[in-house]
């Protein structure tokens, strides 16, 4: 059974109809990365299924959690979601172990003791035991993401939203956050990711999904999708990204 | 006739300066209570209760608190309810100082980037969860500065209370005026005597802005 599964999602801001009809399956372990030029719906895409673009017409479903525009109950849904952003988004009042500690003690009450050993495990998981004190402020841009990244794990989601989590890095700091991404798909963590990295794509994701215009064009296992392409515009994006 | 002194009426004129300072002080925590209030309203996820509290807003801000004093003194009447000048006094400069403070503060709530909402959503936080521990705690380095600026705005707002007869600084000013036949000296002696609580709360709201500017 698939873990999240979109019907027939329809998104549109007034007259510009950005989602116009998406079907998708993600099961259990799987890794999926969005793909497509900007403008194409994939970080929209990405942003319904925690509930922070509201949809038109369609539902979501999220291990039983499940959305549609009659109704939602976004806080069930939410709790199955981890998302982490281009921007990192941490709070920057707060240390990197309280950005972490925050959410399990305020929304699921959880104690404060146990909380602290999940965000020192949360943390020490994306090498970052020792920042547990350090604000936001004073941690690299790889250093803040990967804390973006345990703050979404101590929650314990289901699956993993990463929305372009690299693209506001400096290039030599991308690879420390990947290769924790890389970790989490190896411990079978479900992810979806929008990326411009196609090396990385190709590499640990198990399916790409090439958007064009609102629509899904093509998904497939990465080498099927990147050496066979089906459409003309796939082709042309992948000649595109390959050249650069 | 008694023959007053200078120093006779800088006295007294003291001794009515506490009224301004005491509403003053009670106008602002009032006040700032209900801007919490009125702030949260005005932000929340309900359109409905956003727009009237920014009815309220606009409402308070676009007329004069001379008016607002004299329909509160002049309503509880009306409504059945014996009131004093104190306080109509009171209740008046608490709802003009709710009104002012929630939409400086809403600036400051605004001024917090969007991806705070967005990721502190995406923790599952409830809106009264993202204000308390997330937002206000931003936002409330940014408030302090025009905050204290605006307490100058409630202190000079006191005065117009002498209209409705409560005795602060300005109605003593002019109680002294009709014994003494003075009015320059008496109503210079209340103009100091405004600048003086004033001019402090101005110096140290611009020194907070600088401070709190640098130190981000």
């Amino acid at each position: 059974m698939s873990l999240v599964k979109l019907t027939g999602i329809h998104k549109s801001y007034g007259d510009n109809e950005v989602l116009k009809g998406i079907d998708l399956k993600v099961n259990e372990g799987q890794v999926v990365a969005l793909i497509g030029r900007s403008g194409s719906g994939k970080s929209t895409l990405l942003r319904t299924i925690n509930g922070l673009e509201r949809i038109n017409q369609g539902s979501i479903e999220v291990d039983g959690a499940c959305v549609d525009p009659g109704q939602s109950d976004l806080r069930a849904l939410r709790l199955k979601v981890g998302m982490v952003f281009q921007q990192f988004n941490l709070f920057p009042h707060l240390t990197a172990g309280q950005n972490v500690m925050l959410a399990p003690v305020v929304v699921k009450k959880q104690s404060k003791a146990d909380v602290r050993t999940i965000a020192e495990e949360a943390l020490a998981k994306v090498g970052l035991a020792d920042k547990f004190d350090a604000y936001p402020d004073q941690l690299s841009g790889g250093q803040q993401q990967r804390v973006a990244i345990a703050r979404s794990l101590a929650m314990k989601p289901r699956v993993m939203l990463c929305d372009e989590i690299t693209s506001a890095l400096d290039p030599e700091l991308v690879n420390e956050v990947l290769a924790v991404v890389r970790k989490l798909a190896e411990e079978g963590m479900t992810l979806l990711l929008v990326t411009h990295e196609m090396r990385f794509a190709r590499e640990v994701c198990d399916t790409l999904v090439f958007m064009h215009k609102g629509r899904i064009a093509e998904q497939g296992a990465p080498e099927e999708v990147f050496t066979k392409p089906a459409t003309p515009e796939l082709a042309q994006f992948i000649g595109m990204v390959t050249e650069r | 006739m008694p023959e007053f002194t200078t120093w006779d009426i800088l006295y007294n004129l003291i001794l009515a300066a506490r009224w301004t300072v005491v509403l003053s002080i009670l106008a602002f925590i009032c006040g700032g209570i209900a801007g919490l209030l009125v702030l949260l309203g005005r932000v929340s996820p309900l359109p409905w209760l956003r727009r009237t509290m920014n009815l309220y807003i606009e409402l308070f801000q676009g007329t004069p608190l001379l008016m607002q004093i004299f329909i509160v003194f002049f309503a509880f009447p009306l409504m059945g309810v014996e009131t004093t000048a104190w306080t109509a006094a009171v209740v008046a400069l608490t709802l003009f100082t709710s009104a002012y403070l929630a939409e400086i503060w809403r600036g400051c709530v605004e001024s917090v980037p969007k991806g705070q909402w967005e990721a502190s959503e995406s923790l599952a936080m409830s809106f009264t969860e993202q204000m308390r521990y997330v937002i206000l705690p931003q936002a409330l380095r940014v408030a302090v500065p025009p905050t204290v600026g605006f307490s100058v705005q409630v202190i000079k707002g006191t005065a117009v209370t002498s209209i409705i007869g409560f005795v602060e600084l300005t109605k003593a000013g002019t109680m002294i005026t009709n014994a003494t036949f003075q009015p320059f000296l008496v109503y210079g002696l209340v103009g100091l005597l405004y600048f003086a609580l004033c001019y402090p709360l101005s110096v140290y709201a611009k020194r907070l802005e600088r401070t709190l500017h640098v130190a981000r």
